[in-house]
């Protein structure tokens, strides 16, 4: 018998559900968990974690194969550049807004988020960043009033 | 003539000046979202949710749903024009839809697709302003565990309709279902899942959620892709449909139309599934089948006024019960809470005016719809024209407003960041995340229910089966299930969900 991975997303996925939903039901086991008439804090989170870990085992199971079935196509798992440029474009906003104001926050926020694709504009990129950075003021702070400070403080 | 005098409030509280505006504001949204691929109403409702705290609960919930009801209007241009679904309701309007505007009428079909529209969501506002009080009154007399077993219904219901593999869907259900048990029990003082942090003591925000991972996901999986797409737009032509096209279309829309308002109603039904089953109702009843997928007028008329019917009767189960029955009604669910206005069938009596408001704005907005998109054709085609690398980093300062006016805080963002790499991994791993956040708003509200039923119940889970109206829903639940098991509907539920 051959036993071949022919779904390795799934695969993945089944993992994942596995693995949160028995880390969720251990730790929901550590509350109370009471009666089922007096059901305590742990009670219906360690039955929705079990019911998560016992589906993600029959996802797993099913990207198993047990014949020689097509292997499913897999490009690249996770791409890490936009992930990480885009993520880190926000965290930047967050952490620049109090201290530069929503101005130059916005400026920063967009250049960094430039970057996250491979081929970048500099001239263009620094026209969308002014471009965002006026409406932004324009509408969230003066608009909308959102109380943000609009220059360095 | 109850119906008139609450209708009558709702006018009063939707055609002030500031409502109008609201309305006027969320509707052109809606259309631009829709008719942008890669931008949907969920993200875009996420994202405007923190901006609207300093607006009345009615402007905010009227400009909320016109964003929503909007996009179905935009999804179809884009779908006639340039064979790009801007929403999934359109995907079937493309089939006949760009195969007319491919034989130079697609000015017909924009016609046929906004009146059909129009005509559908009348009605189905109708029926919701006319089901609204009846089935409120109806809901007041559910206990405990018939919420429960109306809640599981509503979620077994969402993951069968829904999109995509049915084992993933229900793990991310549960997964949601956790992710809203996050913080302090309510019942026990206890924390739970907050890992010693205070800042989860609350619990995490749907804004998190939401616009991490419809937000920053959907933003991180398209650049990935980073396409640059080439489009080529039709010319619109004779806007007004000729007489034989009024005469080919009227039954389709009137088909559509109660097909699209019976499949609102259900849950995880909403637009898309009703457009997809109005397409193969009139295929199947068409003298000539072979005429669609060739520029048949039937198969724009019936799937638009079905998809603008459920997208309207899928705010029943919301107005009347309390319960989302599709990801954007449980953003809705989110706006009424931020508006302190607890959802729920009390909501009718205590607080009319923002909820005959609403759905006096819905017509009032497809009123707008109608004058605003077939003059404005011009415009939208030319957005399209904008290419991603210029609209992301908008989205994204809107993301970035959006998250972090909720209450200031840096947690907060580093959760969206996480919520958005996650969504981006669920994308890759090709798990659905609407049901997430489905489960995510029913999650707390389930746990509630079953304590409180089996509290009532002394203990005896036998409750469930033996009130009668809890019975019909929970059979009504495994019914489903079994037709899901059931080799023939998983392959029509294939075919429904790929046919391209």
């Amino acid at each position: 018998m051959n036993i071949s991975l022919h779904k390795p997303y799934d695969a993945i996925a089944g993992g994942l559900f596995i693995l949160i939903g028995a880390g969720g039901a251990w730790i929901a086991a550590g509350y109370p968990l009471g009666t089922a008439m007096r059901m305590g804090a742990g009670y219906f989170p360690t039955l929705v974690g079990v019911c998560l870990a016992l589906l993600g085992l029959l996802v797993l199971l099913r990207s198993l194969s047990f014949s020689r079935a097509e292997r499913e196509e897999v490009g690249d798992l996770f791409s890490i550049r936009p992930a990480l440029f885009i993520g880190g474009s926000v965290v930047a906003f967050a952490l620049l807004v109090p201290s530069l104001g929503l101005l130059l926050a916005t400026v920063v926020m967009t250049v960094i988020s430039g970057y996250a694709r491979r081929k970048t504009h500099l001239g263009e990129l620094a026209g969308i960043s002014a471009a965002l950075a006026c409406f932004g003021v324009l509408v969230f702070a003066y608009g909308l009033g959102l109380h943000l400070p609009v220059l360095p403080v | 003539m109850e119906l008139l005098a609450n209708l009558a409030i709702g006018v009063e509280a939707a055609l002030t000046w500031n409502n109008l505006l609201y309305c006027l504001i969320g509707v052109t949204l809606g259309t631009l979202v829709g008719v942008l691929p890669g931008l949907g109403p969920v993200a875009t409702i996420a994202m405007l949710l923190p901006i609207t705290y300093g607006l009345s609960p009615a402007a905010a919930l009227i400009m909320l749903s016109g964003i929503y009801y909007g996009a179905q209007y935009g999804g179809s241009t884009t779908a006639i024009l340039v064979n790009l679904p801007g929403e999934s309701s359109s995907v079937v309007t493309c089939l006949d839809g760009h195969a007319m505007a491919r034989q130079g009428r697609a000015g017909a079909a924009l016609g046929i697709a906004a009146i059909g529209s129009f005509i559908a969501g009348s009605f189905a506002i109708l029926l919701v302003a006319a089901a609204a009080t009846p089935l409120a009154a109806f809901a007041l007399k559910f206990g405990p565990a018939e919420y429960f077993s109306l809640m599981l219904l509503g979620l077994v219901a969402a993951v069968v309709l829904a999109q995509g593999d049915l084992l993933k869907a229900v793990a991310m259900t549960l997964l949601g279902l956790l992710l809203g048990l996050i913080g302090v029990d309510v019942n026990s003082g206890e924390e739970r899942f907050t890992f010693g942090l205070p800042e989860l003591a609350d619990g995490i925000s749907f804004v998190v959620i939401s616009m991490g991972i419809f937000g920053i996901g959907e933003i991180i999986s398209n650049l990935e892709r980073d396409e640059t797409r080439k489009i080529s737009v039709s010319k619109v032509g004779r806007i007004l449909p000729s007489r034989d096209d009024y005469r080919r279309s009227w039954k389709p829309i009137a088909r559509g139309t109660g097909l699209g308002s019976i499949l609102g109603i259900l849950p995880g039904g909403g637009a898309m599934l009703s457009a997809f089953a109005s397409y193969m109702v009139e295929k199947r009843l068409a003298k000539d089948p072979s005429r669609f997928g060739k520029g048949a007028i039937e198969g724009v008329a019936g799937p638009e006024s079905a998809n603008n019917a459920g997208a309207q009767t899928s705010f029943i189960p919301l107005l009347v019960m309390g319960l989302p029955s599709n990801a954007v009604m449980a953003l809705m669910v989110g706006a009424m809470m931020i508006h302190g206005i607890v959802p729920g069938p009390q909501v009718i009596t205590e607080r009319p005016e923002p909820f005959w408001g609403v759905i006096v704005s819905m017509w009032v907005g497809n009123v707008l719809l109608l004058m605003l998109n077939l003059p404005l054709i011009g415009i939208w085609v030319k957005l399209l024209s904008v290419p991603y690398r210029m609209l992301y980093p908008a989205i994204l300062l809107f993301c970035c407003i959006g998250v972090y006016s909720v209450n200031n805080s840096l947690f907060d963002v580093l959760l969206t960041v996480g919520f958005g790499v996650l969504g981006y991994l669920f994308i890759k791993l090709r798990c659905e995340p609407a049901p997430l956040l489905l489960g995510f708003i029913l999650g707390p509200m389930m746990e509630e229910n079953l304590r409180r039923a089996m509290l009532l119940s002394r203990g005896d889970a036998t409750v469930f089966f033996t009130r009668p109206l809890s019975l019909t829903l929970l059979l009504l639940a495994v019914g489903l299930l079994v037709i899901m098991l059931l080799p023939t509907f998983r392959r029509t539920r294939e075919a429904a969900f790929t046919e391209e």
